[in-house]
């Protein structure tokens, strides 16, 4: 515990500051100011702290966290400053699994609601929802024990007509031994998307089984005599693999294939891609053009871009022309993941529900061994193994949310949520890097399941627009993928900068009323029932009718708890955390007076009659 | 002149028109003195364009063989394409179109023709008087008065008969500061702060010139607004260079010698013909749908259109500032006072004052610091972003003004009683209407025109209550407060309601924006249901309480 502590404004250039104490728990850095305001960090958010040079009032610490939170603290003694240092570098790095969040974290959960809460989840049911097996498809049992492919799960789909050897011969032709099979069906179209790492082709080998299994995937479409081969690397990357004896497919070799690059790059161009953006979004007393040129230097949207027309890509194949198509990159754990899942969210609205999305996470992510604890930096790690690459697939998928604000069942602050507990080890969903580590890991005994907590607090992440009707179930969503349709996401990068966020929000608001209605739909029914009552029998018990009428207004609907004051069991929502900025818009201003006043981020300085205004 | 002389071929058949994000359509052209008319010749679905000639900005006609091809470029930032079979008829049609688009003479104008086919129920040329404006002042001041010093519009003709000015002023000082004013501009009352008193005043240049010349009424007018002791402020628009500058032309401004009690802040907002490239550069981006990523974001930068909005948007939050925290009052002016000024000061008034949030308000904000103050509308607004003729006095002023306030809207959703449909329409009309509000470039002008008598105005027709339900926000409730918005890069967007209207499929957004509009309804649906049960039961528990008794 350290008093006296500042926390400084990070966007204000008059070094406005709260003074407040600082707390450090076994699993959080907690601050509360003067006015017994808290932010709560956890540990495992914490992506960098930086010392900075002594200056006259104290010694600053800045902390940098995974969920783009940027903490400027002051703390007045050194030596305090170095040992909140010192025991945050240690308390941010763990190096073993059992030492993360969720292997202490205690939600007051009986055993067995702890075992339904990781079965709501069943992939072997979603294969169902899809139509397989069918006739052409069917479950093999080739990874049972991950023999084949450690990285797989063990339950795997594919065409009927590949045989076991054929499973075999491709995996050893394939890098880590990530054989293509099934990621989605389409019932309608009988076609498929298939997934798949990289072929050890070099400059010239080739492979009969794999060759069969493509083959065998084909034919499992009958409505299409060719089938897609997206590699989502650009060319240039996946022929320098070949040096590496690696590569991609060589049209002769395989039947009836379409071969096609879609160019997106690489873990370590999103990484310092995304660091870039960060850090022109981070400056102080940005201008437009440095931000905009800012903004394409870093190449974001750029990638983004490219994520999401490779998506609309596979998903035209699919629909349009009913064609299945296989999809890779190198390992086929990164961008596959991405178009993958992406494609099937614009296939199939189901993925666009609460529950459907939860599903399509556990199986084109979490289930197909997308690397969450590298590319999270749950361990103390290879810094080279980190990556945004599923902060990309969310904001792909907010930026659809945008261009269809109707189709959706969740809305941003869903995204916003599940990208917070990707990083905060809390839950045991993300934890490791594939299946069979997590089993070893016996995540499913030891740690709780994020989603029956989503589930459980769904009223907070339900669009009050979404119209379940707006597409028919198998159509496809055609997004508008010219550029200006991408824009800055500044509730991920921004967050918790409230001073840039809209001071009323209106998603708050139509999420208010809509919830409000359902109340008053409610309300109607009971004064209904209770007036025809009264027509119907003259006696009636007059106290407890009092007592309703003596009821306030219905309208007393209550802003969703503000962070504030809930502590665990979700400390994560920590009291700064306002998705949407500050609430005025739910506190109808009431309190806003003292708001502005304070938080106000327009400060004036009027010097030698040159103002300066900063925000 | 006849409008017959100008059609030579007044109707074309199976004409085809093509639209972005809409089907080819096929139909009759018709052309009239002051429409482009067509109509699509299914019946079933009778589709009709009607294009104000004065809407089009540019046109160009191409051929393929006898197949000509007119595009239309409007003001409103539209492009449409009409494939003309006959090389004839299209030229024909193409230089009517060229010659209706292009009329010099103010009263050939279609609000000169046009005549209403609604019952007007308010007059809107009498609806937003500067007397009924003085009335609500002097309930709570009696420090000002209404001067009539520019009836005849003799001491300023760029200012309307009647100002608002500090009442130890006589008009034989007026008329002795218009002299040391740009263009006769003296220091009027743009705003008054009723929480604090202070007064926002807007005026042009002073004429200082090289050798420093000073006017003691001037500054006995200004110090007027003062509280003994304080200071106040003066919001330059240039920056100082430039200021300094226009000394050298006989222009200048107020020297610390000469105005102790005042500090000078230069924030200096772009003018006329860079504004114009900038609306030109971002237009033309936003209408190349083939840009990758890098070459978007890099047009728009170049453009720097969200930096001019920043650098309004922050001139405006400085002078509210300087009126409501630093509880000083401000003069503002750039050199003429008819265009940064006039965004500064109506945009502090949108930040500060409630009243200006609601859609009376902002019309009567619209004619009293745009219309009446003597904004250059006819010459700002003759050409929009597709004018390849060389450029005049055009400059999208306004329609930065207006972007400034869909900016704040943003931010504060719920606080203002329009929606962007009512911004978007304000636009649309001050560059081509069939009304004539928007006609002249000051009341002077406008008298002399007799628009008031000639023409129909613009808030005749806003006001009907039919009308006004379309540009009613429902998520408005009355905010007393001052709203500060957020300046940061970050938080400003590309107004694409204006700017990528025509450019992208708006169905979805639309819908949307109607459930939105649907909760809200349902919502006071409920409430009056709700609230009707309630009595009904109320009066049922008492007549039964009676019975008993």
């Amino acid at each position: 515990q350290v008093e006296q502590v500042k926390l400084l404004d990070r966007f204000s250039t008059s070094n406005k500051s709260l003074t407040g104490t600082l707390y450090l728990t076994a699993t959080h850095l907690l601050f509360i100011d003067s006015s017994q305001r808290e932010t709560w960090i956890l540990h495992h958010h914490i992506a960098a702290v930086e010392k900075l040079p002594l200056t006259t009032s104290g010694c600053p610490l800045v902390i940098q966290c995974k969920n783009f939170r940027i903490v400027h603290f002051v703390v007045p003694r050194e030596r305090d400053c170095h040992d909140i240092y010192n025991s945050l570098l240690q308390l941010s790095r763990t190096a073993k699994y059992e030492e993360l969040y969720a292997f202490s974290y205690n939600p007051k959960q009986n055993e067995s609601e702890q075992v339904k809460g990781w079965q709501l989840i069943d992939l072997a049911e979603e294969y169902k929802r899809m139509g397989v097996p069918n006739a052409y498809w069917q479950l093999s049992d080739a990874n049972r024990d991950y023999k084949i492919c450690e990285t797989y799960p063990r339950e795997l789909y594919v065409p009927r007509t590949a045989s076991k050897p054929i499973i075999v011969g491709s995996s050893k032709f394939r890098s880590k031994g990530r054989f293509p099979v099934l990621s989605y069906y389409h019932k309608n179209k009988e076609a498929a998307i298939c997934r798949c790492s990289q072929p050890l082709s070099g400059f010239s080998a080739r492979c009969l089984e794999d060759e069969h299994m493509l083959q065998a995937i084909s034919k499992a479409n009958p409505s299409n005599r060719y089938m897609y081969v997206m590699d989502t690397r650009p060319k240039l990357n996946a022929m320098a693999n070949r040096a590496a004896g690696k590569g991609y497919e060589n049209e002769d070799n395989y039947s009836n294939i379409r071969f096609q690059f879609v160019g997106i790059e690489n873990i370590h161009v999103m990484r310092s891609s995304l660091q870039k953006l960060l850090e022109v979004s981070g400056t102080r007393g940005l201008s437009v053009n440095d931000f905009l040129s800012g903004l394409e230097n870093s190449g974001w949207l750029r990638h983004v871009k490219a994520v999401l027309d490779a998506a609309v890509f596979l998903a035209k194949a699919i629909a349009v022309e009913s064609a299945s198509v296989l999809v890779h990159c190198s390992d086929g754990w990164d961008r596959t993941s991405q178009v993958c899942s992406l494609g099937a969210l614009l296939l199939d609205s189901y993925y666009r529900t609460i529950k459907g999305f939860m599903v399509l996470i556990e199986k084109d992510w979490i289930s197909f061994g997308h690397k969450f604890s590298d590319r999270c930096c749950q361990l103390d790690g290879d810094p080279k193994e980190i990556s945004p690459v599923f902060t990309q697939f969310l904001e792909s998928v907010w930026n659809l949310t945008e261009q269809f604000p109707q189709a959706f069942e969740y809305n941003e602050a869903f995204l916003l949520q599940i990208h917070e507990h990707v990083h905060s080890c809390q839950f045991g969903n993300f934890l490791g890097n594939c299946q069979k580590e997590r089993e070893e890991l016996k995540l499913k005994e030891k740690t709780y399941s994020l989603w029956p907590f989503l589930l459980a607090e769904q009223k907070k992440y339900q669009n009050p627009l979404y119209n379940p009707d707006f597409s028919p179930e198998l159509t496809l969503l055609e997004p508008n993928t010219v550029s200006f349709n991408f824009k800055f996401w500044r509730n991920m990068y921004h967050q918790f900068d409230r001073s840039m966020h809209p001071r009323q929000s209106m998603l708050n608001l139509i999420m208010n009323t809509s919830e409000q209605n359902k109340q008053l739909e409610e309300d109607i029914k009971e004064l209904e029932a209770k007036i025809k009552q009264r027509n119907g029998q003259s006696d009636v018990v007059l106290e407890k009718e009092q007592e309703q009428t003596a009821h306030p207004a219905p309208v007393a609907l209550k802003t969703p708890p503000c962070f504030q004051k809930e502590q665990p069991p979700m400390p994560v929502n920590d009291a700064v955390r306002t998705i949407e900025g500050s609430n005025t818009a739910d506190n109808r201003y009431s309190e806003l007076v003292s708001e502005f006043s304070k938080a106000e981020p327009a400060v004036v300085s009027l010097e030698y009659g040159v103002a300066r205004m900063t925000c | 002149m006849e409008f017959a002389e100008l059609i030579k071929t007044p109707r074309a058949d199976n004409v085809v028109l093509h639209r972005p994000f809409h089907p080819a359509v096929e139909g009759t052209l018709c052309l009239t003195g002051h429409h482009l008319i067509f109509s699509s010749r299914r019946q079933d679905n009778a589709e009709e364009l009607w294009l104000l000639h004065s809407n089009i900005d540019s046109s160009e006609k191409r051929f393929v063989g006898s197949l000509g091809t007119i595009i239309i470029k409007c003001k409103d930032l539209r492009i449409i394409q009409l494939d003309i079979p006959g090389m004839e008829e299209c030229l024909n049609i193409a230089s009517s179109i060229e010659a209706l688009s292009t009329l010099d003479s103010v009263t050939l104008m279609y609000p000169f023709f046009y005549r209403p086919m609604f019952e007007v129920l308010e007059d809107g040329w009498s609806s937003f008087l500067l007397e009924q404006e003085f009335e609500l002042l002097s309930s709570v001041t009696n420090e000002w008065r209404l001067s009539c010093v520019n009836k005849e519009f003799s001491v300023c003709p760029s200012y309307p008969p009647l100002v608002i000015v500090p009442k130890c002023v006589d008009d034989e000082a007026l008329r002795k500061v218009a002299l040391f004013r740009h263009g006769g501009r003296f220091p009027v009352l743009s705003y008054y702060h009723k929480k604090n008193g202070m007064a926002m005043m807007r005026s042009s240049q002073p004429l200082t010139g090289t050798n420093g010349r000073r006017c003691k009424e001037d500054e006995k007018l200004i110090n007027s607004t003062l509280r003994s002791g304080r200071r106040g402020f003066v919001i330059d628009t240039r920056p100082l260079n430039v200021a300094q500058q226009a000394r050298a032309k006989g222009g200048g401004f107020e020297q610390e010698v000469h105005y102790p009690q005042w500090r000078r802040i230069h924030k200096y907002i772009e003018r006329f013909n860079i504004l114009q490239e900038s609306f030109i550069k971002l237009v033309e981006a936003c209408n190349d749908q083939s840009h990758n990523m890098d070459r978007w974001l890099s047009k728009l930068e170049a453009s720097n259109w969200l930096t001019h909005i920043k650098e309004l948007l922050t001139a405006a939050c400085l002078a509210a500032q300087c009126i409501d925290r630093e509880g000083a009052s401000v003069l503002v002016h750039g050199s003429e006072g008819t265009d940064s000024t006039l965004q500064v000061t109506s945009l502090a008034q949108i930040i500060l004052d409630p009243r200006c949030r609601t859609i009376r308000g902002f019309e009567a904000l619209v004619v009293r610091e745009w219309l009446q103050a003597g904004h250059p509308f006819q010459q700002r607004c003759a050409q929009s972003a597709y004018s390849n003729s060389k450029q005049k006095w055009e400059a999208p002023v306004f329609l930065l003004f207006l972007e400034c306030v869909w900016q704040i809207h943003r931010q504060f959703p719920c606080s203002f009683e329009f929606n962007e449909q009512f911004l978007i329409m304000l636009f649309e009309h001050a560059y081509a209407s069939q009304f004539g509000t928007f006609l002249g470039n000051n009341e002077n002008e406008r008298a002399k025109l007799k628009l008031p008598q000639k023409t129909m105005s613009l808030w005749s027709w806003v006001n009907r209550p039919e009308e006004l339900t379309r540009f009613q926000n429902p998520l408005y409730e009355a905010n007393s407060l001052v709203i500060w918005p957020s300046v940061a890069p970050q938080s400003l967007q590309l107004w694409e309601g204006v700017f990528l209207r025509w450019n992208r499929p708006s169905r979805f957004l639309e819908e949307a924006e109607e459930e939105r509009i649907n909760i809200i309804k349902y919502n006071k649906e409920l409430q009056a249901k709700v609230n009707a049960l309630r009595r009904q039961l109320a009066q049922l528990e008492t007549d039964e309480e009676s019975q008993e008794e």
